[in-house]
């Protein structure tokens, strides 16, 4: 990292110099070893200690109720049967191939989406005229109850990866059209006439001043539809049973015959995929924004 | 309106900006300026001192021809003109070197010409060391710095200033005003500074305008008769306090 030039600053005052010093930031040599280390130490306790405590309570909760239920316990199987499924080669090489498969579904669509939203911003950005005739589009988009029009969505493109790549695009759009507007009509305005009393052009004030100004905004958004992207997936692959088996696909195999445990892997192995996707993008986020902006 | 003619520089050396009755009523109805009339002329440095919101940000607003006046004329003889925001405005992703490289990027100047020009204010105005630092990493008076090196890349012939250095200490303010006088002195620009401090005023200036508010008007004028380039010593004598008190007298009888 920089070093912190208020340390050497001839004329100015101390303000601290806020550079992204992650957790993995290198101690100074000069430093004493020790205090750190165990500042360090603590602060990870604190970081992961609460939500592993939680994670221990759920766990022993749903043994608990496992028990409890008796001869009704594959209504919430134990946690470790559950876990076994994702090991035993008669269900893992299924759902695991269900798992890629939603991801390519997901990603798919999350791209398209990002690439759509994004320009539909862009576009919305030019006139106030062009935001007030197509921002109520966005609204309605993000209103439609996604699984009232399924069956329409069935029709017109089939009844597998396209149709559930619409089902993605159509769940993980209004987030990345929000954000990107509402990242590009953030700019200061100081900084607007600084480009304007230089004669800068419409698409030089986008390139140069909008678009890296909207970049916090927009990978934020991308975070959030990231996370609904899978949802749209498994949704998709719910309904549309042509071609490989998703995720979706498995859940409703398995809850259509009572397999419980399978059932329970299979959501386990959704909700992991939604995490890992929010966390890569927040990841992302933060490696493209983070020297300049506090990406959380 | 602004008519941007370098020719008649040589003609008419005298003015480089000039305002005639000029009149800004703003479309809820509010007179920022009421028949304003200023001459400024190469060498001069003029502040423009007023209570806050009696419109001396719109007198640069309307000199750069961001803001269009609603009646007057307003005659700028040269396209070279520098203006510095109250905020530094630097772009947060780009590292000094590239924010100071801005303007002349957008004028499409090639690589190595502008970031040569770039490197020469960065050391004028004492950023040198700092170039790869992100504005967040510097202090406000180090952004403050890097924002009138990135005006001074376009060799200003008129430099505008909207009170660029209200949000700072007192320190840093006095030693961003010893800058301007040097690069006033070294550039041969001709200044217009807004502030509200009566001080920094009569320490900067060559003549000093006092502004009242609503609606805006000039109510006084004063001379500075202290030399150029400005000796630091002279806001400890007898005469400039005296000055500071007539201008301040000035400025309470305005509103």
């Amino acid at each position: 990292m920089a070093t912190d030039p208020t340390t050497t600053a001839p004329a100015t005052t101390a303000e601290p110099a806020t550079a992204s010093a992650g957790p993995t930031a290198t101690t100074p040599a000069a430093s004493a070893p020790t205090k750190p280390s165990r500042k360090k130490g603590q602060s990870r306790w604190l970081t992961w200690g609460p939500p592993l405590g939680i994670a221990a309570l759920i766990i022993a909760a749903a043994y608990i109720a496992n028990a409890a239920l008796g001869d009704r316990s594959f209504l919430l199987p134990a946690p470790h049967a559950v876990l076994a499924k994702l090991w035993d080669p008669t269900t893992a090489p299924d759902m695991w191939t269900a798992a890629w498969r939603t991801t390519v579904v997901s990603l798919t669509g999350l791209a398209i989406a990002i690439a759509i939203g994004v320009t539909w911003a862009i576009i919305m950005n030019q006139t106030k005229w062009m935001e007030r005739a197509l921002f109520p589009y966005a609204v309605m988009l993000q209103a439609i109850p996604i699984l009232a029009i399924t069956p329409l969505i069935g029709f017109w493109f089939g009844y597998d990866f396209t149709a559930r790549v619409v089902v993605c695009v159509i769940i993980a759009l209004f987030p990345m059209v929000s954000n990107t507007l509402f990242g590009l009509q953030s700019v200061e305005r100081g900084m607007r006439e600084l480009f304007q009393l230089q004669g800068a052009s419409r698409g030089t004030v986008l390139r140069k001043l909008e678009l890296p100004a909207a970049l916090p905004a927009i990978f934020a958004g991308m975070r959030i539809s990231a996370g609904l992207s899978v949802v749209g997936a498994i949704v998709g692959e719910f309904f549309f049973q042509r071609g490989t088996p998703g995720l979706g696909s498995l859940i409703n195999k398995y809850s259509a015959r009572l397999l419980s445990e399978e059932l329970f892997a299979s959501v386990l192995v959704a909700s992991l995929l939604g995490v890992a996707i929010f966390l890569f993008f927040g990841w992302l986020g933060k490696r493209a924004v983070g020297k300049w902006y506090d990406f959380g | 309106m602004t008519t941007t003619d370098t020719t008649s520089v040589h003609t008419r050396a005298a003015s480089l900006l000039s305002f005639e009755d000029v009149e800004m009523t703003f479309p809820d109805g509010t007179v920022a300026l009421h028949s304003v009339n200023l001459d400024l002329k190469r060498g001069e440095f003029v502040t423009v001192v007023g209570p806050s919101g009696c419109g001396k940000s719109t007198l640069l607003r309307i000199a750069s021809d961001l803001e269009t006046p609603s009646h007057g004329e307003v005659a700028l003889a040269t396209d070279r003109i520098g203006y510095v925001f109250q905020d530094a405005t630097l772009l947060p992703w780009r590292t000094t070197r590239r924010n100071v490289e801005l303007l002349a990027e957008l004028h499409g100047e090639a690589k190595d010409r502008r970031a040569a020009a770039a490197q020469e204010t960065i050391d004028l105005v004492g950023l040198s060391g700092f170039e790869d630092h992100l504005p967040r990493q510097l202090s406000g008076g180090m952004r403050m710095r890097a924002s009138l090196a990135r005006s001074l890349t376009l060799d200003p012939e008129v430099f505008l200033f909207d009170e660029p250095f209200g949000a700072l200490d007192e320190i840093t303010r006095e030693r961003l005003n010893d800058e301007v006088l040097r690069l006033f002195s070294e550039k041969k620009f001709a200044g217009l500074f807004i502030t509200h401090s009566v001080s920094e005023a009569v320490y900067l200036s060559t003549r000093v305008i006092v502004m009242s508010g609503r609606p805006g008007t000039f109510v006084a004028e004063f001379e500075v008769p202290f030399d150029m380039p400005r000796d630091p010593e002279v806001r400890f004598t007898p005469e400039f306090a005296e000055l500071v008190g007539e201008v301040s007298h000035a400025l309470r009888e305005a509103h």
